[in-house]
């Protein structure tokens, strides 16, 4: 695996990424969704909110380290909150 | 009576889902990897968190490219969607002719990348190609090695003739799936062409359109090839769109690290115009 060029913080990003679709996957199969409609303009299913919620992550750190001084780790919470935020209300 | 819910079927994904693990997943973890360090050579890398990720960021020249992608894509599907539908309305539905016409539509997506380059390349010289030659006759000054809105137009028209043979076979597809019922309601109807169109066919073709669409839009956010050989993505920088400027970036420079950022950036951007343009059309369909 080394010309993969792992480093740890990488390596337990994709981790968390793999554990969270392993605990969607559970998740579904336990409790299987519906769509519904929250704040988002369109009726979405959990899987779709996780898409949002994760692309817009990634757009919270871009902006954040495009156009701020600011540490990467409030963009990382700021990440945290609208997961949440779409997960829980989306 | 309770449904039964048998999910068994996924385990058919599985070949597909391993082949893609192994032609795009891993490569892009791998991506990942080289974008938050600093490599001199296989075995010496330094860590360096999110430093490319800004510096690409606020580099002008990917802001640049960036924005001449934007313009570019954009124009390719201002004329290229319109355009393949007009094609599509008006081929032949049925006979020897309409065989013809579509293989003649055909060709165009037979040539390779490179090859229309080249050819446009040779098409546009005002001393050797027809096309050059021609407007210099006609009393225009056209130079698309030194003009820079000559270049672009080159550019676009070579991307028009290239491309939109695709929109027009998709939506010649979907216009022959609809049923002759909705014509002879729409006679009856006294409905005219432009109704028809609005209220029939144009509904009809939604989802060969939205192919059509996201095809189109990913393919010419992409670009590379047919530019290169034709203007190089000059005069100056004014036909360098975001691949030529990343392909630089990573060989010209072999600044791997940044540009494996700026290859996460673009694909971010990718993603999520491609899920805009998806979510947009197939919702419009369910809250209608």
């Amino acid at each position: 695996m080394g010309w993969m060029a792992w480093t740890l913080p990488t390596a337990i990003f994709f981790g968390a990424i793999a554990l969270i679709l392993v605990g969607m996957t559970v998740w579904e199969i336990r409790s299987p969704c519906a769509e519904r409609r929250g704040f988002l303009p369109i009726a979405t299913t959990r899987g779709d909110r996780l898409f949002i919620g994760l692309l817009g992550s990634a757009y919270w750190h871009l902006l954040i380290l495009g156009v701020t001084d600011w540490s990467i780790w409030i963009a990382s919470l700021l990440s945290m909150l609208w997961l949440f935020a779409v997960m829980r209300w989306g | 009576m309770n449904k039964v819910h048998n999910n068994k079927a996924w385990w058919l994904v599985l070949p597909v889902f391993l082949l893609v693990a192994f032609s795009a997943i891993v490569p892009m973890m791998t991506v990942v990897n080289y974008s938050v360090q600093d490599i001199f050579d296989p075995s010496t890398r330094i860590f360096v968190g999110f430093d490319w990720y800004k510096q690409v960021l606020q580099d002008p020249r990917l802001h640049d490219s960036l924005l001449r992608q934007f313009i570019y894509s954009g124009c390719v599907l201002l004329i290229e969607i319109p355009l393949g539908i007009a094609i599509a309305l008006t081929m032949p539905t049925k006979g020897r002719w309409a065989s013809l016409c579509l293989i003649v539509m055909a060709i165009p997506l037979l040539i390779p990348w490179n090859v229309v380059g080249t050819i446009w390349q040779i098409f546009g010289r005002a001393d050797i190609g027809l096309l050059g030659w021609s407007l210099n006759e006609a009393g225009i000054d056209y130079n698309y090695a030194s003009n820079t809105m000559d270049a672009w137009v080159t550019v676009l028209v070579m991307d028009v003739w290239h491309w939109t043979s695709l929109v027009a076979l998709l939506c010649y597809s979907g216009l022959r799936a609809i049923p002759d019922v909705y014509y002879q309601a729409a006679r009856i109807d006294r409905a005219s062409a432009w109704a028809v169109f609005r209220h029939i066919q144009l509904p009809k073709m939604k989802s060969v359109l939205l192919i059509a669409v996201l095809l189109r839009f990913m393919d010419s956010f992409m670009i590379y090839t047919e530019p290169f050989v034709l203007t190089g993505g000059g005069p100056g920088n004014a036909t360098t769109f975001l691949s030529q400027t990343l392909t630089k970036m990573a060989i010209g420079q072999f600044d791997l690290g940044p540009a494996a950022a700026f290859s996460l950036v673009y694909f971010l951007i990718i993603l999520l115009l491609s899920w805009l343009f998806y979510t947009a059309m197939t919702h419009a369909d369910k809250n209608r």
